[in-house]
């Protein structure tokens, strides 16, 4: 890795940008450059190193998650217990959920948004670079609590990444061991965010209004906004749950006068943004891959705009959604189901758009491309198979089975995962300053692509006849479909390995040095500076009329 | 319905031609519910599959016509008021069309009143236990796949049967076209109590009731699963549903009666200190087992039985917890007289307890005021 990482960032001597007028005085002072070794990652404040620690740690954690959901296809081949005891397998599901959501597609978002943030609004850096630093450095504490947690008596968290109790209650303590990781990797959360708020709302170049920010910058704002409204939420949830199990409160425990339905109310009011905190990052990097490789504006970005916001706002209400079999009234029943439907008019705003900035284009089709438009394609099919579970009545044919389970892996995988693998693409050659090999970037995209779709789409129809999730083992009609999971499983998961190679060739020096501006459709200002980018970029603010010149060729400055 | 059910037909056909094969889609439906439940995802799925091609058609168009390799020129259009208001409210009265008829069926989905039958199905880990509120009898209903078929570990096992993991040793009996009115709850964590064939799926949360109902329009035997994850064995606790004729229900409940009242005790009886010890080694091992253990010793909160102050010492303070519980132990007043006073027995007479007293019913009786 440290060869690697060096390469990342060469430093002072090798980037020269582009624009010398957003770099027009001498680095000599020592404190400038990066520090050598270990110091230079653990002492980190500049936020490219500190992306890079995201980036590589949410890399890390996908590969510990994918494991471990390997793990679980494997056991899922045949009906019968062929490898794990059941309690192990709910372990894995477990962590397999935990470690995703919290340790790869929520860091990875955090990490893009650090690194690109500041290059792409014209700030020297992020706003409060120590406390980003701290909220890095609580990550790998958290996971190691998580994988600690394995090896405790009574093995991991075994109640699903939900933590119902009073399941939860009765688990030994790996339970604990994932609550103050939670704890952790919650304020990690709300450290970035403020980090995140504070550094778009104050550190604009001139010229660059809050409506005239790149798409990215508003998906992040809105995202670190909902997680500084939720990751509280949750923190009580499992603090109450901790109190519960060794504090003798009884919020959960019906026999003391508390209501288990009361937690998964405040799990899922956490629960419900959260879906949207890994989904809204992932529109803000199509909306800037589409319009690039599409060669035009972004169509409507006001719309784009409004349609972030309102899905930010609805996804407060919508949290019953996730509970329609815990026997709710009719009125609650139909309310939630109005408002969860109420949320495909902003999203299908959204994909219009999308399509809308396609159309009459000068596409071209290099890997970014292919991950923005995959994403497209299967976060729709992820969008559609929502909308079916929306409806109340469907749902309670279809909670909590396998259906769900797909339902929310098109979101998720296809929707966040692709849409980082396209981030990673697109911006490789800026981390770098090589590009990458494309011939191997697009086997990546077609073979996980397949993959992804032998894995998943299966599992709408395993749902529908009927298979409840979480279980590991199954009645013999449904053996043919998880067969088929299991294998595009495994396929999938060798995918990855290709993704991994190719960056690694290319912090080595890929397929040869990247130009500053390696896409010819980009036009938001990490562009403007050299590749690989240098340690410290606009130092000074660009200058009003770069910035104008790109917004112009954003479609966003008329005059 | 009516339109639904003709647009499901039509959705069915033309996006679904293995729909018939029923690992593909839903059970064949058993109740009204059911049938509405496939009709209105029939009715959706028909609009999305429209919407679908429409909004992939173009973006596919686009992206085969309108590609650098082919020579075209991007044209510069970022906005067009119109078109954004249009492509908003359209989704909207769609989405209206499709929550109407499901509003409707949300409505009758809640609508429990006037059943016919209730029974409470309880969750326990790992399986369920049934209450006939109205004939006064209950019973447990546990899987009975034999773990042979299921743990492969060393060897393939024994070859498995067709109903693997789907049957139990007593299945729920109903009697056909009848308002039957579930209620569910749990002794332990949440479960969840589904039978997909019906359309009913409600969890079962410890100390709540809620209620689900069906009306089954066939006899047969109908199957599912626990659905809100519960523990280890969460994946081996099935429902079974038999539904019967209302002649053959009769006879089934009137012979669970006879057999209920035979194993109920006798309040006269006059109890024999072997008796009652015999009696209570039963009702410690369904009850008091689990934290005492076997072989009266206790462990980690739970106090031991063997030589404890409680069970050598007077049989009023051991009465007396038995009835209101202490700390982790909770009260066992549910239990009858009888129960309670043989247990006692159990319990003063082995672990090695001699105390040569037993307690009578009566006594217990008497102890409760």
């Amino acid at each position: 890795m440290n060869a690697a990482t060096k390469a990342l960032h060469p430093g002072e001597s090798v980037g020269e940008q582009v624009h010398g007028h957003t770099h027009d005085h001498a680095h000599d002072d020592a404190h400038h450059g990066a520090q050598e070794g270990w110091r230079r990652w653990v002492y980190a404040t500049n936020h490219k190193d500190i992306g890079t620690l995201y980036l590589w740690f949410s890399f890390a954690m996908f590969l510990v998650g994918g494991v471990m959901a390997l793990g679980i296809r494997a056991e899922l081949f045949q009906p019968g217990l062929q490898f794990w005891q059941p309690e192990f397998f709910n372990q894995l599901t477990t962590l397999h959920g935990v470690i995703m959501v919290f340790g790869a597609i929520m860091p990875a978002f955090t990490g893009l948004a650090n690194w690109m943030l500041p290059l792409m609004i014209g700030a020297p850096d992020m706003a409060f670079a120590r406390m980003n630093n701290w909220s890095f450095w609580l990550l790998p504490p958290a996971a190691a609590l998580l994988l600690i947690s394995l090896f405790v008596p009574g093995g991991a968290a075994a109640g699903g990444w939900t933590l119902y109790p009073p399941l939860s209650i009765q688990a030994g303590m790996g339970m604990d061991f994932a609550i103050f990781a939670i704890h952790l990797l919650g304020i990690s959360s709300i450290m970035g965010s403020i980090n995140i708020v504070t550094t778009i709302l104050n550190m604009r170049a001139p010229g660059m209004t809050l409506l005239k920010m790149p798409m990215f910058a508003w998906t992040m704002l809105v995202t670190a906004y909902l997680l500084i409204a939720v990751a509280p939420v949750l923190a009580g949830a499992v603090t109450m749950l901790l109190t519960d199990r060794h504090f003798g409160t009884h919020f959960f425990k019906a026999a003391g006068g508390g209501d288990p339905i009361l937690f998964q109310h405040i799990f899922w009011i956490f629960g419900h943004p959260e879906v949207y905190i890994m989904a809204l990052p992932a529109f803000g990097v199509v909306s800037q891959i589409l319009p690039t490789f599409a060669r035009k504006p972004l169509f409507g970005y006001v719309s784009m705009v409004y349609a972030v916001c309102a899905i930010g706002i609805l996804s407060f209400m919508v949290w019953g959604h996730h509970m329609f079999a815990v026997g709710f009234p009719a009125t609650a029943q139909l309310f939630f189901m109005f408002m969860t439907m109420l949320i495909a008019v902003p999203t299908g705003v959204k994909v219009f758009n999308w399509i809308a900035t396609m159309w009459q284009g000068e596409m071209t089709f290099e890997t970014p491309m292919l991950f923005a438009i995959g994403f497209l394609c299967l976060f729709t099919i992820g969008g559609f198979s929502g909308l079916v579970l929306a409806l109340a009545p469907v749902d309670i044919a279809l909670h909590a089975t396998y259906y769900v389970v797909g339902h929310f892996h098109y979101v998720l995988v296809a929707g966040a995962l692709f849409s980082l693998f396209g981030a990673a693409y697109y911006w490789l050659p800026k981390w770098t300053g090589y590009m990458y090999s494309e011939f191997w970037g697009k086997v990546h995209f077609w073979w996980s692509m397949i993959a992804f779709n032998i894995t998943f789409f299966p599992m709408h129809f395993l749902g529908l006849a009927g298979m409840p999730r979480r279980i590991p083992d199954y009645p013999l009609q449904f053996t043919t479909f998880n067969s088929m999971a299991s294998v595009g499983a495994f396929l999938f998961g060798t995918a990855q390995i290709l993704f991994l190679i190719n960056v690694i060739r290319t912090i080595r020096g890929g397929v040869g040095p990247a130009p500053a501006r390696p896409w010819d459709g980009g036009h938001t200002l990490e562009w403007e500076v050299a590749s690989p980018a240098p340690h410290h970029t606009w130092e000074t603010p660009p200058d009003e009329a770069t910035v104008v010149a790109g917004l112009r060729l954003q479609g966003l400055e008329h005059s | 319905m009516r339109v639904w059910r003709s647009g499901a037909a039509l959705a069915l056909f033309s996006s679904f031609a293995c729909a018939s094969d029923s690992r593909f889609t839903f059970q064949p439906a058993q109740t009204v519910i059911a049938r509405d439940i496939a009709d209105i995802h029939n009715w959706i799925m028909l609009i999305i599959a429209v919407i679908f091609v429409t909004v992939f058609g173009v973006m596919f168009y686009a992206i085969f016509k309108h590609r650098r390799s082919l020579g075209h020129q991007a044209k510069p259009f970022h906005e067009n008021t119109i078109v954004e208001i249009l492509w908003t409210l359209i989704p909207a009265l769609i989405l209206i069309g499709m929550a109407w008829p499901a509003a409707k069926v949300v409505l009758a989905q809640k609508d429990t009143h006037d059943a016919t039958l209730t029974i409470k199905a309880t969750g326990y880990q790992w399986f369920w236990g049934y209450d006939y509120l109205d004939s006064g009898f209950s019973f447990k209903s546990k899987l009975k796949t034999p773990r042979s078929q299921i743990e492969n570990y060393n060897s393939p096992g024994e070859p498995k049967d067709e109903k693997y993991l789907l049957d139990v040793d007593e299945p729920v009996v109903v009697p056909v076209n009848t308002k039957v009115r579930i209620l569910t709850t749990s002794n332990d964590v949440i479960h969840s109590w589904v039978i997909p064939a019906f359309g009913v799926r409600q969890d079962a949360i410890p100390g709540f009731i809620r209620d689900t109902w069906f009306k089954a329009e066939k006899e047969g035997v109908f199957r599912g699963q626990c659905s809100e994850l519960c523990g280890r064995d969460h994946g081996y606790m099935p429902i079974v549903v038999k539904v019967v004729s209302q002649n053959e229900y009769k006879d089934w409940v009137s012979k669970r009666q006879a057999a209920a009242k035979a194993a109920a005790d006798d309040p006269n009886k006059n109890w024999t200190k072997d008796e009652l010890i015999a009696r209570g080694q039963k009702v410690y091992e369904s009850n008091c087992v689990a934290c005492h253990k076997a072989d009266g010793k206790g462990g980690g909160p739970f106090p031991a039985l063997a030589g404890s102050k409680i069970a050598t010492g007077p049989a009023e303070a051991h009465i007396h917890i038995v009835l209101t519980g202490k700390n982790a132990m909770p009260s066992w007043a549910g239990l009858t007289d009888t129960e309670i006073a043989a247990v006692i027995s159990y319990e003063r007479n082995s672990f090695g307890n001699h105390d040569g007293d037993f307690v009578l019913p009566k006594t217990v009786k008497a102890a409760r005021k």
